[in-house]
């Protein structure tokens, strides 16, 4: 291995597992087990044919760990591949959020207006809520949240982050 | 393959048959009953009733470790299953292939706190290498192949399968062993060649290499134990093994420089401190090995070995990584070698053997030879003497009478030395001499014990005889749980909390009351007589050897120090416990 830093960095891994009984609570066990963080998670059958699922994972680590959670994960039975994203090469990572505002008047409007600029979607609405449905990066989505508070936010649901690789390759 | 179709019971023994299982250690209950029905009636299988759910994980342990096969328990639901628990950890740290078998509650109860429910598969998923849930019984025979193959293929480990009562009272298809491949999982065995060339010419250019070889040599098999010979003395280089890769070199040989790690030798450690390039095969630079990590051989460039691809890089950074099997490696690397006419500098080498002679020259392993009172060293010295020709068995509990035997008995050759390293389970020792005699009938099994570690599977001996197994429980009874005591002495000023062991019961005739042979030695001169009388009977004997009680095991690297900061012997000053040290175990 050699790199000997110490530093720790956030990586997005990839993970393809067989969708079968148990699988989820295999890898958030080797996680909580082995002591390593888990900053998201998303996971989704993405073939059903296959009868396979993606697991997207934020983690951090040093090097040194972060080459361990890959190797530890990919020695579990159901795993079929592990890609660390931040590492293999470049990569689009999204995330969803569904934002709920509740206000009246003038806080209401500027929701809105904010809403345009992030191109956030409105999916429901009373007379005294909206929610805002944004897709992005983790930034993004922070930011739209942070802009929303005082605007009367009262609730955020978000997916943990999702990613894959550029270019014509596939995990 | 398919077949009429069969009860989930009947498809159950098919498969385990069809596997090529004979024998299967386990405990009998409600959520298993079709099972034991099955089981009665047919004469494939041989079915060992252990007294306790744990003893049949540990003798399965001793039957694989001596045999090379899978080891076989079945259990009930519960309290069956979770008296497991310690068991499939043992086997998970110490990589043995088992296949257990659990009953669970039927499948419309499962969920709904049922007598005897037990969350089977959540419980073990932490200790077993694979586990599975079998809700049809169409499932049934491919699910039992695929945990055979699991449990043995790559780094072997335990699996679990979980079987609900109505799926084994269900009728469904057998599928044959055949063709089954793991859809996912398939472990690389074939080293990558350019790894294996640059690790040789490594080697070559060394000065002060060491070979330091583990369990993993010990599960690929007999042949890599020859292999790692062949090497050893192709390369002229000394060889040390860890505590579970002791007998895949012989020790007696002189290139063996004897066990490593905590309570290794001088020379060995020293030799591990000093080296230049270190070929590491099968084992994992686990903490009883390193001791400091910051200060684990600083100098040297590291080779690592190893089937399990997180082993690699885990606790200490390597130059060179190789995945895959140890027989296949050590083969492909003597190629190399071959191919390369490679030779270590001899001028080197021959510089390296006498420092290392230096080395051997203090002796580490030295006691009072003219005591009065029994030493343990002197016992297990004594046990060697008398048995070695029979080519014995030893299993061991864990303390220090574990470690005296790794020191003192001079392991020739692989799968006669089966011990709890990883977890260090106390109880192990005597179930696992059960299983290793099932699965070498005829053979000497002696289980070197202490007086503590013995009685928390002492029921087991009720399982020794009633199927006549003639096992040797060897127990260095000191009256206290010694390794706590030395620690206490050592590191906790001499408090010596809870670790006397009172109210011990009296060995002989608590030996007798099960039907055992129980055989007594309380003067050094009595202890030839205990070996010759214990190894002549055909019977299972407890042998009762009054030891002394304040023997401490040396040498030793106290927890969070180097190797060259090992203590000698009960001269040399107590050491001063570092903060750090005192937080490890």
């Amino acid at each position: 291995m050699g790199d000997n830093t110490k530093e720790t960095k956030f990586h997005t891994i990839a993970v393809l597992v067989d969708n079968e009984p148990g699988v989820l609570a295999r890898i958030i066990g080797l996680f909580s087990g082995r002591g390593y963080n888990i900053e998201s998670l998303t996971v989704s059958e993405t073939d059903p044919v296959n009868r396979l699922s993606r697991i997207t994972i934020v983690t951090s680590g040093t090097p040194m760990v972060i080459e361990q959670i890959k190797a530890q994960l990919s020695r579990l039975v159901p795993v079929k591949r592990v890609s660390d994203l931040t590492t293999d090469g470049p990569s689009v990572e999204r995330e969803l959020a569904l934002v709920k505002v509740r206000g009246k008047s003038e806080p209401r409007v500027e929701s809105l207006r904010i809403a345009d600029i992030f191109r956030a979607r409105v999916v429901d609405s009373t007379t005294e809520s909206f929610v805002f449905e944004l897709t992005g990066s983790t930034d993004k989505v922070d930011a739209f949240v942070d802009l929303m508070r005082p605007l009367g936010l009262i609730e955020v649901a978000r997916t943990g982050i999702v990613a894959i690789s550029r270019g014509p390759g596939a995990l | 393959m398919s077949q009429a179709r069969m009860s989930g019971a009947e498809i159950i023994i098919k498969a385990l048959v069809d596997q090529g299982v004979d024998t299967v250690f386990g405990y009998p209950g409600g959520a298993v009953l079709p099972i034991y029905d099955a089981i009665f009636q047919q004469n494939h299988l041989r079915h060992i009733l252990v007294r306790h759910e744990q003893g049949a994980v540990h003798a399965a342990e001793g039957y694989a470790r001596s045999t090379g096969k899978p080891g076989v328990v079945l259990v009930t639901s519960g309290p069956g299953a979770t008296n497991t628990v310690t068991g499939l950890t043992d086997a998970l740290m110490d990589s043995i292939p088992i296949v257990c078998l659990t009953g669970q509650v039927p499948t419309h109860l499962i969920g709904n706190d049922a007598f005897q429910e037990a969350d089977t598969t959540g419980i073990t998923r932490a200790c077993t290498k694979h586990n599975y849930l079998v809700k049809d019984v169409n499932r049934l025979a491919h699910t039992i192949h695929e945990a055979f193959y699991v449990a043995r293929a790559g780094r072997p480990g335990p699996v679990v399968v979980d079987l609900p009562k109505d799926v084994q009272l269900a009728s469904g298809d057998y599928v044959g062993p055949t063709d089954i491949r793991h859809r996912t999982y398939q472990p690389r065995i074939k080293g990558d060649a350019r790894a294996i060339e640059r690790a040789v010419e490594l080697l070559a250019q060394a000065k002060r290499p060491i070979v330091y070889s583990g369990g993993g040599v010990i599960n690929s098999g007999p042949r890599a134990a020859e292999l790692l010979v062949a090497l050893v003395k192709k390369l002229g280089v000394p060889i040390t093994n860890t505590l579970m890769g002791l007998g895949a070199y012989p020790a007696t040989d002189r290139q063996f420089v004897g066990m490593l790690g905590m309570h290794g030798t001088y020379e060995a450690n020293l030799a591990m401190y000093n080296c230049d390039v270190m070929l590491c095969l099968g084992a994992r630079f686990d903490d009883r090995i390193t001791g400091r990590i910051d200060a684990f051989s600083p100098n040297s460039r590291k080779i690592h070995v190893d089937i399990d691809p997180a082993s690699i890089n885990k606790n200490v950074s390597v130059e060179i990584g190789i995945i895959g099997d140890a027989a296949s490696i050590i083969e492909d690397m003597i190629t190399v070698w071959d191919a390369r006419r490679y030779r270590i500098d001899p001028a080197a080498l021959e510089g390296w053997w006498q420092q290392i002679d230096e080395w051997r020259g203090v002796d580490c392993l030295r006691y009072d030879r003219d005591s009065k009172i029994i030493k343990p060293q002197y016992a297990i010295e004594r046990l060697y003497a008398l048995t070695k020709d029979r080519d014995p068995f030893i299993t061991t509990e864990v303390g220090q009478h574990q470690m005296w035997a790794a020191q003192f008995y001079k392991f020739q050759r692989p799968n006669h030395w089966m011990t709890s390293g990883g977890l260090g389970t106390m109880g192990y020792g005597l179930p696992a001499a059960i299983g290793v005699q099932l699965g070498n009938p005829g053979a000497l099994v002696v289980d070197i014990a202490g007086e503590a570690s013995i009685l928390m599977n002492i029921q087991e001996l009720s399982t020794a005889v009633q199927y006549r197994l003639p096992v040797k429980v060897f127990i260095l009874n000191n009256e206290y749980m010694g390794m706590v005591r030395q620690w206490q002495e050592l590191l906790h000023g001499g408090r010596y909390a809870e670790s006397y062991t009172a109210a011990l019961p009296d060995f002989v005739k608590l030996a007798e009351s099960f039907h055992c042979v129980g055989l007594r030695a309380k003067r050094p001169d009595e202890v030839d007589d205990v070996i010759g009388e214990m190894m002549a009977v055909d019977r299972p004997v407890v042998a009762d050897i009054v030891v002394d009680p304040a023997e401490n095991c040396f040498p030793m690297i106290p927890s969070g120090r180097a190797h060259y900061e090992m203590i000698l012997g009960s001269a040399a000053s107590k050491p001063e416990a570092t903060t750090e040290g005192l937080a490890l175990v």
